[in-house]
This record gives C-alpha cells, structure tokens and sequence, in this order.
C-alpha cells in the first residue's frame, strides 16, 4: 500500500468502541478508503473508513483497537481502496488474511493491484456454467452433480470431515484436469491444527506449487477475517479471467466470518436481524459467492466451494439459511452417518446441485444420468421412510417391499455414500446406482424407463 | 424541470446525506458525486436530504456534489423492449458488456433504449383524426412475434395534424397533434406510479401456466396474483422458469431480483433458442428481462420489481397478457428493510420497516384485468407470480405473511416433497386458489363439463390420502381395510400420475386442458373400475399388480395433440382390463 505523504495525518480520536475508532474533523476521507493508525509507540495498524457523518469518521481497526489511546493514537488516510497486488508468483504461498506473506518467504512483486471489493458481474456476459467436474465422489458426481463456474457450498456441524472432503475434493477434481488448474484457501478462524492439515494435505496432493492460501488463524484479528475471502476471490478472479485458470476456492469457515460481520454490526450500533446478525447479511454474502462464475469469451472460470458449520446442526440457522439461498445448491453432511462410520457423511436427501442439469447427460457424463439419479432418490426417500416407520410399528409390521426398501437404503448408505477414499470415475458411482437399484422392484420404480 | 445542487455530508452504505440543497423534490433523481451516480431522495429533514445509490457507494467523499434535475425514477417505454436486458433502473446490460466487458463499471451510462434504430411504422390513424390518451395510432413490427402499438400517453389528447410513415427513429416524433404537441415512438413513465386504466375487470379466464397442478387444481386468474413461497431448493425458481417458458402469455416480464447471476444466464442462453408453445418461435422475441442480482446494489434491486411492473403494464395498455414473474419478492423486501435501518427508521417485525405490507400491497395491485385507455375498449391483463423466500422456510415471517393478503392463489413448496424429488413440490393441501370460484363456468364450457366435479374429487383423495397415511404410520400398511388401501394406491397414483411434473421433459413440462382432464379422467376411471372389481371379488393383489396402473403413470409422455383419443382408448382399456380380472 502506497502512502501520501503530503496527506494530513489526524490526532482527532475522539472514542474508540470494539473495533471501531471514532475521528473527528476529517475532510476528503471516502468511504472504504483505507488507513493508517499510528500508536503512541509506533505500532502501526491498519483501518478502514465504513462511514462518514459530516467530518466525523468511522475507521474499523484490523488489528483491533487494544492499546489505542485518543490523545496519541494518529489516523493518516491514504487515498486508497481496499487492494491487493496480484501475480502469478503468488503460487505456492501461504499468506496471511489480508493477503501478506506468512511463510518467510521474500515479498511478492505485483504486477497489477485490484480492489478486494471486484465489481458485480455483469448477467448479460455470464457464461452458462456447463462443464461437469468429475469429484470422484458419488453421492456428488452421480446426485448433486458440480460444474465448473458453481458456487457449492458444504454444511457441516461441529467435528464433521467437512474439511477432509473438501480436500478429497480438491484432491481428485484435479486428475482431470490439465495445467491449468488452480486452488486458493482462504481460511477464516480456524485452528492453527486445521492449518497445518491443510498444508500437510494439499503437500501430500503435490498440490502446493499450484496453491494459494490465506489464512487467518483464530488467534488472528477478528476484522481481518472480513477481507480475507475477498481478497481470495480477487486472486481467483484476476487467474481465471487474466490468466485462464480454472480456480477452485475453498472458503471455510464461513461462519466465522459472518460472526466477525456480526461483531462489526453491533460496535456500529445497527438493529440486529434474526439471531442478531446484520439485516444485510444476505447481500454481504451474495458479494462473495456471486463472484463464482464464468464469463463469454474467456477462458478461466471460478468455481467456489464455502465450508460453513451449522451452530448446533440447525439448517435453518441464518449462515446456512442465507448461504443456501445464494449459492446454486448444498453439500449437507449428517452426524447420524458419521456415527455410523461412514465416509463422507453425505446426508443426500436435503443436498443439492442446482446446476447439475447442465452439467449430465449424453456427451457430459452419460445418457440417463438424471433418471438414475431420480430413482436413487425415490427409493432412498422410502427407505428412509419405512425407517421411520420401523421405529413405531416395528419390523413386523411392514410388507414385504417395505423391507426390501429398508434394505435398499442401508445398501445405499454403505457402499454408494460410503465410498471411504475412494476415486470413483462417472461410470464406476452410475453402475453402482444401477446395481443398487435392483433390489428395488420394477414396477414401484416408476421413475424407471 | 428545477435543477438544484448540493453537498454530501455523510456516506453509510447505500445512503448518502445531503446539505445545501434548495428545494428538493421526494423521490426525485439525483447525481451523486464525481462519478455522477444514480440516486433517489428518499428522505428530507430540514436541510438534511438522504439519497438511496443507485451503485456503490465506495470511494464516495464528503464534500462532492450531488445534482437533482426534480425527475421522478422513470423508465423509457417503447420499442426495443422486447429481447432485453436492464438492471434495476433500466440500464442495458447487453450495451454495458459491450462498453466494458465482464463487470459492470461505476458510473458507466447508456440510454435503456436505443434511440438511433429505426423502425417501420404503419400508421392506424390519419391528419385529421382526434386521437385521446390510449389510442393507436400506429403500429411496429416490434420482433416477429409482437407488434408493438404506439399509443397517445396518458394525459396527451388532440386533432392529429401530422403523421409519419415508414422508417422513424426515436429520436424522432412520429404523430403531431394541434398546438405542436409531439408523440414520439418513446415515452417515459415514473416507476412507482401505477400507469392509468379505464377500468379494472373481474377475474374470468384462467392464466395457463400449462402446469397440472397449478391450472387444475390451484389456478390463478388473467390479473390476478400467485405467491410461490418455499425454502432453499424447494424449486421457486424452477416454477418461474417454467411459467416464464410455457404459460400462455403474450408477453413475460422476468424480473430476477437479488437471486442468482448463473440462473440468469441460463435463462439468457435458453429463451432464444426455446420455441414458445403458441407461435414456435424463440421465447425471447416476447420477453423482457430486468435482472438485478444479488451482488448487485442494493437501491437498484428495490427499484427493480418497479421497474419489471412499470413495463409489465406498458404492454398490457396495449391489449396484451402478460405475465409479470418477480423471483423473489423477499430480496427486494429485504432491500427495503436494509434501506429503512439505514434510515434509523424504527424497525417493525423482523426488523422490516413497518410499511412493508403497505408497499407490498401496492405492487401486488398493480395486478389484473383491465379495459385500457383508448376509444377501442381493449382489454389487457398484467399477472403477477412471484417467489417469496422465507428464511428457514418458515412461512411465519411478514414477508410471507403479507404477501398471503394481497395473493389470490398461495403455491406452497415443501422441502419434503423437493427432497424425495417430487416437482413442482407443491403442498397442495397447505395451498390455495381463491379465484376457483370465479373460473368455475370457465372450467365447464371450455374443458369439460364435469371438470369442476373431478376437481373436487381429487381434493377428496388427496386429504384422504394424508389422512390413510397418518394411520399407517401407527398401525402398518397390512391393517389397513382393503378398501382404504386401494383409495391410498389411487391417490399415490393420482399424485405419481397427475400432480407430478417434469419442467425439463420435452413432452410433459407444457400440459394442454386437454391433457390435464384425459389424465384426470382415467386416473377416477380406474378407482372406479377398481372399486366395482374389489367389490366383485377380486382380490387386492390382483387389482394393484395389474400394469395398467404404470401406464396411466405414463400418460403424462403422450404429446398434447390428440391426446383426448388418447385418454378415450386408456379409459377403455382400463375397463376391459378390470371386467377380465378373475374373482376370488
């Protein structure tokens, strides 16, 4: 970040509240213009300016405001938005969430600096995502299938693998690809433990070299988690549309960003929504998973994958409420499974592709992919009916095909959910799904041709 | 027109404050700033005026100037509509991708239309001829499915003293009146005033979506209103994408607001390559499309709805049907409550501003049949469905609950039903058609006599359904009577069979009456056939294993043509079928 120094720095503090400092008689200071604050000892941090009032201004402190006095504490504006220098040396390295390098090695010679905040895309130059994205996973590839360009998010709870599948993702979506494959982490609180088995994972993947990570660690500043997954997307944007990478981007965890959000939204004094985080909670989000897409007449595309954990499971929280009505569709994992010892906990009922009908079929994946699909689906929601069923009225009490359905859906949990580590080709989950469905009979399959 | 200027003084998100303004008209326009971007004055206390940003307000210092021209938000309206592409205050998106490729810049502008086209107009009136608000006064192919008439604007009237032929621009007037007054192939209209009518019109006629179970069993009217609330992946959009697809509309008017940019683009890349079901030419050639998504500014996806509503009624002046489909209606509440709490406004439930059912209300109503301004008695009908998205799927929310009051048909979607991949996962029992009633005499003169009858026969089966299978939960399958047991098996075939629907089959995703009543119609056929045979003897088994049950279900793969003769040679064989089966 450059600075001005013909610029008046401002000794003006006049309170400082969580986060927030408050500066009086500022003139020319514009909104997300970012700046620097100088403590008495010389610690410098960095703020940003989230609203003006007059020639009162409102600066959120990355660093947070302990040690900050009113008297000494200086504020010096720079004329500057919210950026990141960007370049393909940034492969391979890890930095931390405001995108400064962490892993000892030399600074980074941008050759460009973008805005962290991107610009909307426009609809009308929104290429269709359509190209299938062989995951290797089955409940994904044969149910909930992912295209390159979608936003698919992961809903996992407390202690769920939610991160081992999103490496295992991460991990096979790349044999089929080419060089051109790029994934950028950025990771938002989560424990230094997390960290390392990311590194470990993506070394063990032979990976890295083609790798961007930001991470900001628990211990890390709360706010700086606000300007880590947009400083991801920029990357992500900046290779896929400047440089044809097709980037994957694995956001997590997205709750803790939301709580950063949220603890913003209460130091600035605004009406809380539901479970009192920002009424603008939705837009904010949609600003970073609408970035996922693809564009006419370039090359790369931006696919994301948000990990976020359900507070108590509860679907209807507001992150994953929010979430899901943005992104194209959900990857729900289930404690039950898990319990069960099954691997990856893919609750697939209430999962979701939304893209998956552009990305199947004949010369995609295979001709009658979706009826496959639909069936597994049908005979899995019975099953897991007379499941249900089972625990009132007893086995006894079912018919003969009432059985046979309850089988079918142990069946399904164990060998098709149930993969373990497995790298499973389209083919390999869609015969499985064909097998597995004989047990079902003929004519109760109606969705069958 | 008064121009008047004045100063920000403070910036907050999408609002921003100003001081020194002289005169400041509400809901008037301004530009804001250096880079002169949109704004609408929402607010004025004493000095103080609060502007909503049309775009984003960063980089916004205070100190820069704001220019208020005393315009209301207003829309042009003409043709070149028709195959386009605007944000939220009717900026071309097609134009502005091709001025600054894959991202929309700050400040970029460009007319909503192009006004340098020219267009071939044939004049219907002539020197002389007194022409009043409403009338036609000419005609433009607009694209080969519509032609676009150009009418007298509200408030204009007089003796045509001169009028064009052939190729006009819109830069151009086409028609002069007496005392120099010009009507051009443009013209402007404010967003949030509803346009003039001459009459409003009872709901008669039924809005065919081509859907089984919205136009049998949950019709809405022509004019009327349909609200399709449902959770995340409870398929709304699916809905409005097929009704915006197959309905039997003259022109739709899709207005994505804060919803999804890669659903748009598929939309974009399908309508012109999907034949509409009435012409067999593209769909976008009667469409018009204003998108704002949900990344987009947040003041602009509030204007959108009125934006989509304003064109929507342009087109109905002009005698046609349109369908107005606003997915979802909840963002743009939302942009109104993140607006309101930027305001300070005392927060209402949710913390929704406490106008929210009010201006609800006001969009809903600019729904329905009209007989439009105009010495001809024309009528046009402007239908509006819009999804609403409840958080949690919880349809307690006053989102939810405020578009029930103004809605004449609820289309409830259910998680559970879109999880065992049942579409459109309709609840039809939490669902409902207040305009049965009045579309009643139309069910029977223009479908079947007793479709009104078979109708409330399936309402019947399906609660007895719901009923039958609260029982089974306690006791099992096997203690039911066999009598309820077949009425549970007619009723999993009615709902396998008839309320069941593929948007993306060919052949099943647009369903004539014709259809909907032949598969009606043999679906009672076999519970009666069925009924007379259990009561004969035979056994349940015997019934339920007979494959003729499959091939109703399969019914729904027969093309619309023919297909009464179709259903007539099912019915038959349904009964030889049931009259051959042998008795205990």
């Amino acid at each position: 970040m450059t600075i001005d120094l013909i610029k008046r720095e401002y000794r003006t503090i006049s309170s400082i509240s969580g986060p927030l400092i408050f500066v009086e008689k500022l003139s020319g200071g514009s909104l997300g213009e970012m700046c620097v604050v100088e403590l008495a000892d010389g610690e410098k941090r960095t703020g940003q300016i989230l609203q003006l009032m007059g020639t009162t201004a409102i600066v959120q402190v990355l660093q947070g405001t302990s040690g900050i006095d009113s008297d000494a504490s200086s504020v010096l504006p720079t004329g500057e938005t919210a950026r990141i220098g960007v370049s393909k040396e940034l492969f391979g390295r890890v930095l931390n969430g405001f995108g400064e390098p962490i892993d000892g090695l030399p600074p980074i010679i941008p050759d460009e600096y973008l805005d962290i905040n991107g610009l909307p895309m426009n609809p009308a130059a929104r290429e269709k995502p359509d190209f299938f994205v062989q995951t290797g996973i089955s409940a994904i590839d044969g149910l909930n299938t992912l295209v390159r360009g979608q936003k698919l998010p992961i809903f996992s709870g407390a202690g769920l693998p939610a991160k081992e599948l999103a490496l295992q993702i991460v991990r096979q979506a790349k044999v089929s690809e080419a060089a051109d494959f790029a994934v950028i982490l950025g990771a938002m609180g989560i424990t230094s433990r997390e960290g390392f088995f990311f590194r470990k994972s993506l070394q063990e993947a032979g990976a890295l070299e083609r790798t961007i990570a930001f991470i900001n660690e628990v211990s890390d500043p709360t706010i700086e988690r606000l300007f880590t997954p947009r400083i991801a997307l920029t990357v992500a944007e900046y290779l896929a549309f400047e440089h044809g990478y097709h980037v994957m981007v694995v956001l997590t965890d997205m709750t803790s960003y939301c709580e950063s959000l949220r603890e913003i939204g209460s130091a600035r004094e605004e009406i809380p929504g539901r479970r009192s985080y920002p009424g603008y909670m939705y837009t904010d989000l949609a600003t970073l998973y609408e970035r996922a897409g693809r564009l006419k007449g370039k090359k790369g595309s931006v696919t994301l994958m948000p990990i976020l954990t359900m507070p108590d499971d509860d679907i209807t929280h507001p992150i994953p409420d929010l979430t899901g009505y943005i992104t194209e569709g959900q990857i729900v994992l289930s404690r039950a499974l898990h319990r069960k010892g099954i691997y990856p906990p893919v609750d697939v009922l209430p999962c979701l592709s939304r893209l998956m009908g552009l990305g199947i079929g004949e010369g995609k994946t295979r001709d009658g992919h979706r009826t496959i699909s639909d069936q597994l689906y049908s005979a899995y929601a019975r099953g897991m009916d007379v499941r249900r069923l089972v625990t009132i009225v007893g086995e006894e009490g079912l018919s003969d095909l009432d059985r046979k359905y309850l089988a079918f859906a142990d069946e399904f949990e164990r060998k098709f959910v149930g993969q373990g580590e497995a790298d499973r080709s389209i083919d390999e989950t869609l015969d499985l799904g064909l097998e597995l469905l004989k047990s079902v009979p003929e004519r109760e399959a109606v969705r069958r041709k | 027109m008064k121009e008047t200027r004045g100063k920000i003084y403070g910036v907050a998100g999408p609002t921003v404050l100003v001081k020194g303004m002289a005169g400041p008209v509400m809901n008037t326009v301004c530009l804001v700033g250096k880079q002169g971007l949109l704004g609408e004055i929402i607010r004025i206390k004493g000095e103080l005026v609060t502007l909503q940003v049309y775009e984003d307000t960063s980089g916004i210092s205070v100190g820069e100037e704001v220019i208020s021209y005393g315009i209301p938000l207003s829309v042009t309206l003409g043709p070149g509509l028709l195959t386009g592409i605007f944000d939220g205050i009717q900026r071309p998106l097609e134009k502005i991708r091709q001025a600054a490729g894959g991202f929309i810049t700050r400040g970029i502008k460009f007319e909503a239309l192009d006004i340098d086209r020219l267009w071939e107009f044939t004049p219907l009136k002539k020197k002389g001829d007194f022409v009043e608000p409403g009338d036609i006064i000419g005609t433009v192919q607009e694209t080969e499915r519509i032609v676009h008439k150009i009418m007298v604007p509200p408030g204009q009237s007089g003796t045509i003293t001169e009028i064009k032929t052939g190729k006009v621009s819109g830069a151009e007037y086409v028609c002069m009146l007496e005392k120099g007054k010009f009507i051009g192939l443009f013209q402007e209209w404010p967003v949030r005033k509803p346009r003039p009518f001459a009459a409003k019109l009872p709901p008669s006629t039924p809005f065919i979506t081509g859907q089984r179970v919205f136009d049998t069993l949950l019709p809405v009217a022509e004019g009327g209103t349909a609200i399709v609330p449902g959770g995340f992946g409870t398929g709304k959009t699916v809905v409005e994408q097929s009704i915006a697809k197959f309905s039997r509309s003259d022109i739709v008017v899709y207005v994505g607001c804060g919803e999804r940019g890669n659903e748009m683009s598929e939309i974009l890349s399908d309508f012109p390559a999907l034949k509409d079901p009435t012409s067999g030419l593209p769909l976008s050639l009667r469409t018009v499309i204003v998108v704002n998504t949900s990344n987009m500014p947040v003041a602009a996806r509030e204007a959108s709805i009125f934006t989509g509503i304003t064109i929507a009624e342009y087109f109905r002046d002009m005698g046609y049907s349109v369908a107005m489909l606003a997915d979802s209606i909840s963002r743009w509440a939302e942009a109104l409550r993140e607006i309101s709490s930027r305001l300070e406004e005392m927060p209402g439930e949710e913390g929704f501003p406490p106008y929210l059912a009010t201006q609800l209300g006001i969009f809903y109503e600019r729904s329905g049949k009209v007989r439009c301004l105009g010495t001809d008695n024309r009528t046009g009908s402007v239908t509006v469905i819009s999804a609403v998205s409840p958080p949690g799927g919880d349809f307690s929310e006053p989102v939810t609950q405020a578009s029930l009051r103004f809605a004449g048909s609820l289309w409830a979607l259910d998680p559970d039903l879109a999880y065992r991949r049942h579409f459109p996962a309709v609840n039809w029992l939490a669902s409902f058609s207040l305009y049965q009633a009045e579309l009643n005499d139309w069910f029977v003169s223009e479908v079947a006599e007793d479709m009104v009858k078979l109708r409330g026969r399936l309402y019947s089966l399906l609660r007895r359904q719901t009923e039958l299978r609260d029982i089974i939960q306690i006791i099992g399958v096997e203690a039911l009577q066999e009598a309820d047991r077949l009425t549970l098996e007619v009723a999993n075939l009615a709902t396998e069979a008839f309320l069941k629907q593929s948007a993306f089959s060919e052949v099943d995703a647009f369903n004539t009456y014709e259809k909907q009543y032949g598969i009606l119609k043999s679906i009672f056929t076999f519970m009666e056939s069925a009924e007379a045979a259990l009561k004969r003897g035979v056994y349940i088994e015997t019934i339920l294993e007979n494959p003729i049950r499959g091939r109703i279900t399969r019914m729904k793969e027969f093309p619309n043509e023919g297909f009464s003769k179709k259903a007539e040679e099912m019915m038959r064989d349904i009964e030889n079928e049931f009259t051959m089966l042998e008795e205990k």
